[in-house]
């Protein structure tokens, strides 16, 4: 017994010692809860706040685009889906059949669809179809008792009713890339689209709006158990342009398929009216999401359908440069308007002999009529007198050679050459010669058919250096943001030249000798004026010239001279500014001036600038009685 | 041996009764009464399908604790070794005839119920080295050679186990037996040397545990390298933990177990749903039971007249507390995720039942405490 006495003692002393063990142990039990429990207890709130809490992003209705009569040119329109949540079916493939019966579901649908409800959780809906036609979602509803677990969604997706009649300056909505994520969660929205081009992108953010948002309690599996709460977004902002909708669809119609642009301007505050690039695109396409041939007969298209030549577009101006050189040698006084030059068909400086368009020459010319017959060989000599650098300035000053900041993407600034340009771009010296190319439009010289529109219209307001605008408000929420308005500066040019230019140009459409003659407009109150200009494309060799200049319709479209035109009209008090330009379209007599005509004659009888809008007057003097006061 | 005859052969079953340690007996209703309170919690405020279940089982178990209690210590003894052979049959064929559940091969299906047998084994493991240590001596205690049978007897069932692979019950079975061997006598630089030797063979058992096992030690260790995986679970519990605070989300309120993000809420992870509802208050509350009940085992070990009852009853003790310490410290974070379940809480049958078999023979040791039992087995004469 003592010998269990003695185990005893030492089995109570050892455990004694383990139990004293297991007491340090629960100890750090104790440390542990304390831990995680009491101070860091906060960082753990928090975690499982994020575990159960999920916020979903409510996408902002896009803003819409409006002319400037308040016609919708952008908006949202609904979009119909049909989804399935898998698990409130009993047999996915049973109810694709009877879905079958009442819409089309073609074989590759169907097994996207069933690859779709593998691949997600079976609560997570699946997208039968999207963009249904009414008639289709009001068959489903019907059957809706047929069909358990299909539901329709309405979505929004951007709509542009005209279709390619604007797509240049619209320019288009399409899925964020990753060079477009900025961190905001919204870019990250499956579906979400924003604008890539046009008015779309350059007033993306406003339209955008903001988003609202939607908290809900998620369990682990992400399945929404309810709303805690909601915030609503705010919709995007409604723009208007200055675009008159009528004049801009009229206009692409009568361009036809011509690689061609046209741009019409209020002349007086600057209002873009019409803005065309042709050929065009369907916007709508964008939105869808092109197939890779609609994308290929885009991108490899000659006529280039995705540039928006209005601004983009840079051309020699030819003869309708004219007006700035007559300008600029008036200015400087080296002629008057009756100092005359003698046309015997060429000029010569040096050894070159630089042509005139007409053979055998014109003969004596003043200045109208050097302008109404368009002679070469008279701006020859005035450019010569006149030199480079003041014709460069007058170019400038009628808004060439630098981006005119028209809220659209992809403007180009042009090129006005001067020695100094020359010295810095090519590293060569000016040659005399150059200046007298520039006379005539051509050579280094390009120019942007708006760059073009806003010279006519500079002319044709008397000297007044507006500018072109094509978004006239902003507005949030009924709340209306203008545009500041404009104050036009002076180009401080003498009345009395203007009215020598208004009148060359006046000539050149009405005279009969006037290069425009054929198509001038005959309405009383309505008559145009303008300037034709035709630029070669391709050098004449001497034995060509020698043999006979080749006929532009004998030429392959390529090589064919581009067509130009600018003309204002009416006559009197000018309203509207017009710049027509047809890539290869032979001489700008036949091919461009007859379109400046039918625009400008539809224009006026819209009165699209004079039409009531609620917009700014501009504040302009009027051109005619400054011009009576000299 | 005069004190022997003061020493009373027989009691009859209403003295049996009488001597039960009812306050003891009442912590464990109390334990099982939150166990069940949380399982309906977990099952957003049901009975079905665990709590209405672990009632009535708990309702079986309560009865067979009771029955082991009545049943004279001298009969645990005498089929000590009977029932760890059984017990090491049945593991024989869990190899051959059990099925897989979670990943591991240890259930064998009895027709109306499923049966763990590495569960009985951590019973008749302690009873059958209480028997083995009973009959030695303190010299007999101290000779190496008598080491040899207790080590064999338990490191075959412990190599069975983790065959299954069942790492937590190997490592109970381990460290109770480990436990035995301490209190039982054996020296302290034995333990030393075993240890050592461990260590030394640790990068061998490294090449033999599965896959799995490996993963969670290494989840372990940095939980947050995987957070979507293995290292899920130990993250999401102690979200649980942490966000509960002092005072915890209240009752079904708390969101990381409602809401899913908590793993196997109703049996390994139930501690962290206890605590995310009730807080430190609430856990703490549980682990003063639980150290209650470790107490009075301890008690009751120490203040058994004989020494196949004391190993018993500390065996059982510190079975008792490896349930606790393990899947509590595991829950915490503090030690790799080994899946073993919340005593006398957790959803489940098997280790409900080996617990309340080992708190009757506690309880039964308790009876029957002045009992004296010679060596060889029988009364001392």
């Amino acid at each position: 017994m003592n010998r269990d006495v003695e185990r005893h003692k030492l089995f109570n002393r050892r455990s004694v010692m383990l139990l004293s063990g297991q007491a340090v142990l629960f100890s750090a039990l104790v440390g542990r809860m304390y831990y995680l429990q009491v101070l860091e207890s906060e960082r753990y709130k928090t975690l499982a706040e994020a575990n159960r809490i999920n916020l979903r992003l409510l996408p902002p209705p896009r803003g819409q685009i409006v002319d400037r009569f308040g016609i919708p040119v952008a908006s949202n329109q609904k979009n119909y889906r049909v989804l399935l949540i898998p698990e409130d079916t009993l047999d996915v493939a049973a109810t694709l059949d009877s879905l079958g019966e009442i819409i089309a579901l073609g074989p590759g649908e169907r097994r996207r669809i069933l690859r779709d409800v593998r691949r997600n959780r079976s609560f997570v809906p699946v997208t039968l179809r999207e963009n249904l036609e009414w008639p289709e979602v009001a068959r489903i509803e019907v059957n809706a008792p047929d069909l358990p677990g299909v539901m329709i969604d309405v979505g929004q997706s951007r709509n542009y009713p005209y279709g390619n009649d604007l797509a240049h300056v619209l320019g288009y909505v399409a899925a964020v890339s990753p060079k477009d994520l900025t961190g905001d969660p919204l870019l990250e929205l499956p579906g979400f689209r924003i604008g890539k081009a046009g008015v779309e992108r350059v007033h993306d953010m406003a339209l955008r709006g903001s988003s609202g948002s939607s908290q809900v309690e998620v369990n682990a599996y992400g399945r929404v158990i309810r709303e805690l709460e909601r915030k609503e977004g705010q919709a995007g902002a409604e723009v208007q342009l200055s675009i008159d909708m009528e004049l801009q669809r009229f206009t692409r119609e009568r361009l036809g398929d011509e690689s061609a642009s046209v741009v019409v301007l209020d002349v007086r505050n600057g209002d873009v009216l019409t803005m065309v690039s042709s050929p065009s695109f369907d916007p709508n396409g964008f939105n869808r999401g092109l197939s890779s041939t609609e994308w290929q007969s885009l991108v490899t298209n000659p006529r280039t359908p995705l540039i928006n030549k209005a601004i983009s577009g840079r051309y020699a101006p030819g003869s309708t440069f004219k007006m700035c050189v007559l300008l600029a040698a008036l200015e400087k006084g080296v002629i008057t308007p009756r100092s005359q030059v003698f046309c015997r068909g060429y000029t010569e400086l040096g050894d070159a002999r630089f042509h005139c368009w007409k053979k055998h020459g014109h003969g004596l010319m003043n200045a109208q009529e050097a302008m109404v017959q368009s002679c070469d060989v008279y701006f020859y000599e005035i450019a010569k007198r006149t030199g480079i650098e003041r014709i460069a300035a007058m170019g400038k000053r009628f808004g060439f050679g630098a981006k005119l900041e028209v809220d659209l993407p992809g403007e180009k600034a042009g090129l006005i050459p001067t020695p100094k340009w020359k010295r810095g771009a090519l590293d060569a010296p000016w040659h005399k010669g150059e200046t007298l190319i520039v006379g005539i439009g051509q050579g280094y010289l390009l120019v942007t058919p708006l760059q073009l529109a806003v010279m006519t219209a500079r002319m044709a307001n008397g000297g007044f250096a507006v500018v072109p605008r094509l978004t006239r408000s902003v507005s949030q929420d009924g709340v209306r943001m203008e545009r500041p308005e404009d104050t036009f500066e002076s180009l401080n040019l003498p009345p009395r030249h203007m009215e020598i230019i208004r009148n060359a140009m006046v000539y050149v459409v009405n005279s009969p000798r006037g290069t425009a003659y054929k198509s001038r407009i005959t309405e009383p109150g309505q008559e145009m004026a303008g300037k034709t200009g035709t630029v070669q494309v391709r050098r004449i060799s001497k034995t060509e010239r020698e043999t006979g200049v080749r006929k532009n319709q004998d030429l392959p479209w390529k090589e064919r001279d581009h067509a130009l035109f600018v003309g204002y009209a009416p006559i009197e008090n000018p309203r509207y500014a017009i710049s027509v330009v047809v890539e290869h379209g032979g001489g700008g007599s036949k091919a461009a001036a007859p379109i400046a005509r039918d625009i400008l004659v539809e224009a006026q009888r819209r009165g699209s600038a004079g039409a009531v809008i609620p917009a700014s007057t501009p504040r302009l003097v009027d051109p005619v009685r400054a011009s009576s006061e000299e | 041996m005069i004190e022997d005859s003061l020493n009373p052969p027989k009691f009859t079953i209403a003295q049996k009764l009488l001597n039960i340690h009812w306050f003891f007996v009442f912590l464990i209703c109390l334990t099982v009464a939150i166990g069940i309170a949380m399982l309906y919690s977990a099952a957003n405020g049901s009975f079905q399908p665990w709590a209405s279940r672990q009632l009535v089982r708990f309702g079986v178990g309560f009865l067979a604790m009771i029955a082991v209690a009545l049943i004279d210590i001298r009969i645990w003894l005498r089929f000590a070794y009977v029932l760890y052979g059984l017990s090491l049959v049945l593991l024989v064929l869990v190899e051959f005839m059990g099925f897989v559940g979670m990943g591991a091969q240890r259930w064998l299906d009895l027709g109306y119920f499923n049966l763990q047998p590495s569960e009985l084994m951590k019973i008749t493991l302690v009873l059958a080295l209480a028997r083995y240590f009973h009959g030695l001596t303190m010299e007999g205690v101290a000779q190496l050679t008598r080491l040899i049978l207790p080590l064999i007897m338990v490191f075959v069932p412990t190599g069975l186990v983790l065959r299954q692979p069942d790492l937590g019950t190997a490592l109970m079975l381990i460290m109770a037996s480990g436990a035995l061997f301490f209190v039982a006598g054996v020296r302290l630089w034995k333990f030393a040397l075993v240890i050592v030797l461990s260590l030394i063979a640790t990068p061998v058992g490294w090449q033999f545990l599965h896959d799995y096992q490996k993963r969670r030690i290494l989840t372990f260790l940095n939980p947050e390298a995987d957070p979507l995986g293995a290292g899920y679970h130990i993250i999401q519990s102690k979200i649980a933990l942490g966000s509960g605070g002092v005072l915890g989300k209240g009752f079904m309120q708390g969101t990381q177990g409602h809401l899913n993000f908590l793993p196997e809420m109703q049996t390994d992870f139930i501690f962290t749903m206890l605590a995310e509802e009730f807080g430190l208050v609430g856990g703490l509350g549980l682990l003063a039971l639980y150290a209650l009940l470790l107490l009075f085992g301890g008690i009751i070990a120490m203040r058994t007249n004989n020494q196949f009852g004391r190993l018993v009853a500390f065996g059982v003790t510190m079975t008792f507390f490896l349930y606790v310490f393990i899947n509590i410290a595991m829950v915490m974070g503090l030690i790799p995720v080994v899946g073993v379940p919340l005593p006398l809480i957790s959803y489940g049958g098997t280790a409900m039942m080996t617990l309340l078999i080992g708190f009757g023979l506690l309880i039964g040791i308790w009876v029957h405490r002045d009992v004296t039992i010679g060596r060889r087995g029988g009364d001392e004469i």
